[in-house]
């Protein structure tokens, strides 16, 4: 008897078809925006999350004053230095941290890889200052640092500059649902509140 | 073979689920009101986007390739999934699926399951056959808690508890250990956080569907809003993944559309909360183990049927839902399977396979032919085309010759051009010019072959499909 894979693609080889033509690609895969950083603060804010504007020179300061009073904060390996400002108790993920200490912990501040203003999204890919997935997931707090220069504005554009080895998490918004009357709620099982620091 | 899970045993067929459906107006109230609300943020997010028209084509294209080339984008993902350390497995049905993933389970000693939200897995049946062998399969989305708690049958693709309003859904969360204490969803939303954290927490094994699994690299991508998606796809050891074999693209480039196309479709939304994507295991990030197992179940005969096919190039989107008014009027458990509205009406009967079960062969029938659900499908299956073609089908299963099966192909050549269908309806319109008393007794061959038998209905002076653009766009 045939294994189940060798029958399905026999099944599929079996099928008549004809070739298709090319796919027709006519969709803007650059989109131009005046103000790129502009309208990705815009988009964030529409999720309902907190968009703050920071010189690079004053970054640490707005760390801190967005951490200040917030207990534990959780931070993964190759964050800079500079971000770790004094007067918060951090948690650095290096030895990892166990899953009770990361549900211990009362926030998270990350870097991104990059941004996608169009659609108010950020984007890990667990590359430097963002480390493992689960990091970002379970503290109920995320404070993520976007720099201009991570920001394009269109989907594909991300899609391009993005490595499929992943693994990959776009984060737009906190986590939220309209399960309940097609009605979007904020705050499920991530984050329920997440701020973001524009830099630059 | 058993029979396919597809379509519920026992189900009605559909004009006596959807009378019974029409009695129960809270259910048409929560309708009304949910769809109402979706349709019009639906259509302001797509006309954000000049190049929408152009997305859709470039996503029915891509989608007819991987139809095309199957068999090798298959293959090529599973080279891509093994070498980053993937296992894959095929399942030729419902059964044989079931069976994989429960032997999974038990090899991991695991007696309880997580699971995200998935199609895939509600089409074969999967937390029944995982109960029978005595793994109990906890659903994680929030609306498929309801529908869990609430021993109920899910209604809508998206949005499975479509069909409950705040106060019900209150009620059926009252056995939890911490019940909502109001019937605000910010409060509903609050008791399912409690109620799913510690199971998150204490899960070896996870279970999920894919909304796409890029051959090119083996990366497999989870579209969801809760974060209960993430928490199922990181903190568990091992993951397994039901991925229909139609689910497969052959490029990453070609995320690039259908992440715009499916979350603008799907909740209306630029993007949705969570996006996840994955290839293989990463040491040191999520689970260590991770099985793929690749599901036809019905999807290869799909795919067999020149005029059919298309049905397999859809998304899961549920905007055809959204803006159908039989769907809105019946609400989703009428159509007897966890496909159900337009997309339901063709892709059901076609996976299970069988015209001559009464209930599926009724589906094709669950339609006014509107044509509403093409023009919002993000992948331009032409549904009305593909319901007159399987009622010619349902009908030739019949055995004969009727009138009807004639009606129903001179109907499927008609649907399947747009320019020949609104031809046709303003064709029509004159008939009105003809008639009477409100009905054709004789109409034109080939219609005399209908008419001899039964009179006509005229033809309304203004085409439903042009009333509803006009009154609920």
């Amino acid at each position: 008897m045939a294994s189940a894979r060798e029958e399905i693609l026999g099944r599929i080889r079996a099928v008549d078809r004809q070739a298709t033509p090319a796919v027709p690609r006519e969709y803007e895969r650059v989109r131009r925006a005046d103000d790129p950083v502009g309208l990705l603060a815009e988009r964030v804010a529409d999720y309902r999350a907190t968009v703050h504007r920071a010189a690079a020179r004053e970054l640490p300061y707005r760390i801190a004053e967005r951490l200040d009073g917030r207990g534990r904060i959780a931070v993964p390996p190759g964050v800079p230095w500079e971000w770790r400002v004094p007067g918060v108790s951090w948690l650095p993920d290096d030895p990892p941290l166990g899953v009770s200490d990361l549900e211990a912990a009362d926030g998270v501040l990350s870097g991104c890889a990059l941004a996608i203003a169009e659609t108010g999204t950020i984007v890990l890919d667990a590359g430097h200052a963002q480390g493992r997935r689960v990091l970002t997931l379970l503290p109920d707090y995320h404070l993520c640092v976007v720099h201009a220069d991570q920001v394009v504005v269109s989907v594909p554009e991300a899609v391009e500059r993005l490595d499929p080895k992943g693994p990959l998490t776009f984060i737009s918004g906190p986590s939220a649902t309209s399960d309940i009357e097609l009605d979007r709620v904020e705050g499920v099982h991530g984050p329920r509140t997440l701020e973001v620091l524009l830099v630059g | 073979m058993g029979r396919n899970p597809v379509t519920w045993l026992g189900s009605p067929a559909f004009p006596d689920a959807a009378r019974r459906a029409l009695d129960d107006t809270q259910l048409r109230g929560n309708l009304r009101k949910a769809t109402t609300t979706i349709r019009g943020k639906r259509e302001s997010v797509v006309s954000e986007l000049d190049d929408w028209e152009e997305l859709r084509r470039a996503g029915e294209s891509i989608k007819d390739d991987v139809l095309t080339n199957l068999d090798t984008y298959l293959e090529r993902l599973e080279a891509a999934v093994t070498e980053r350390g993937g296992v894959v497995h095929w399942a030729r049905d419902a059964d044989e699926a079931n069976r994989i993933v429960l032997d999974l389970a038990r090899q991991e000693g695991a007696d309880g399951v997580v699971k995200v939200k998935s199609m895939a897995t509600a089409e074969i049946g999967l937390n029944e056959a995982l109960a029978d062998g005595g793994v109990d399969a906890i659903e994680t989305d929030l609306a498929e808690v309801i529908v869990q708690l609430g021993n109920d049958r899910p209604s809508h693709i998206l949005v499975p508890a479509i069909h409950r309003n705040r106060a019900e859904i209150k009620e059926i969360f009252a056995q939890m250990p911490e019940p909502p204490d109001s019937d605000d969803p910010r409060a509903l939303a609050e008791a399912a956080r409690k109620y799913l954290r510690r199971k998150f927490l204490s899960s070896k094994v996870a279970i999920s569907g894919a909304n796409f699994g890029v051959a090119e690299t083996g990366s497999i991508v989870v579209v969801e809003s809760e974060g209960n998606g993430r928490m199922c796809l990181t903190l568990p050891e091992t993951l397994i993944t039901v991925m229909g074999i139609e689910k497969v693209l052959p490029r990453w480039q070609d995320l690039e559309v259908f992440l715009q196309l499916l979350p603008r479709s799907s909740t209306a939304e630029r993007m949705n909360p969570y996006t996840s994507i994955w290839s293989g295991v990463t040491p040191g990030d999520g689970p260590q183990k991770f099985h793929l197992v690749l599901l036809d179940n019905g999807r290869t005969s799909t795919l067999a049927d020149e005029v059919g096919r298309q049905a397999l190039r859809c998304i899961r989107c549920s905007a055809c839902l959204n803006v159908c008014p039989v769907y809105e009027r019946t609400g989703g458990q009428a159509y007897g399977s966890v496909y159900p509205g337009p997309i339901g009406a063709i892709l059901a009967p076609q996976l299970a396979g069988d015209l001559h079960d009464e209930q599926a062969a009724s589906l094709p029938y669950a339609s006014s032919l509107c044509g509403a659900c093409y023009e919002v499908c993000p992948v331009r299956i032409n549904i009305p085309e593909v319901l007159t073609h399987l009622r010619a089908e349902v009908v030739e299963a019949k055995g004969k010759r009727t009138p009807e099966a004639m009606a129903m192909s001179a109907a499927a050549w008609v649907f399947g051009d747009r320019r020949r269908y609104e031809a046709a309806q303003r064709a029509g319109s004159l008939t009105r010019f003809l008639a009477r008393d409100g009905t054709l007794s004789s109409l034109p061959w080939p219609g005399s072959k209908w008419t001899d038998t039964r009179d006509a209905p005229v033809v309304p002076k203004e085409s439903f499909r042009s009333w509803w653009r006009r009154n609920r766009g």
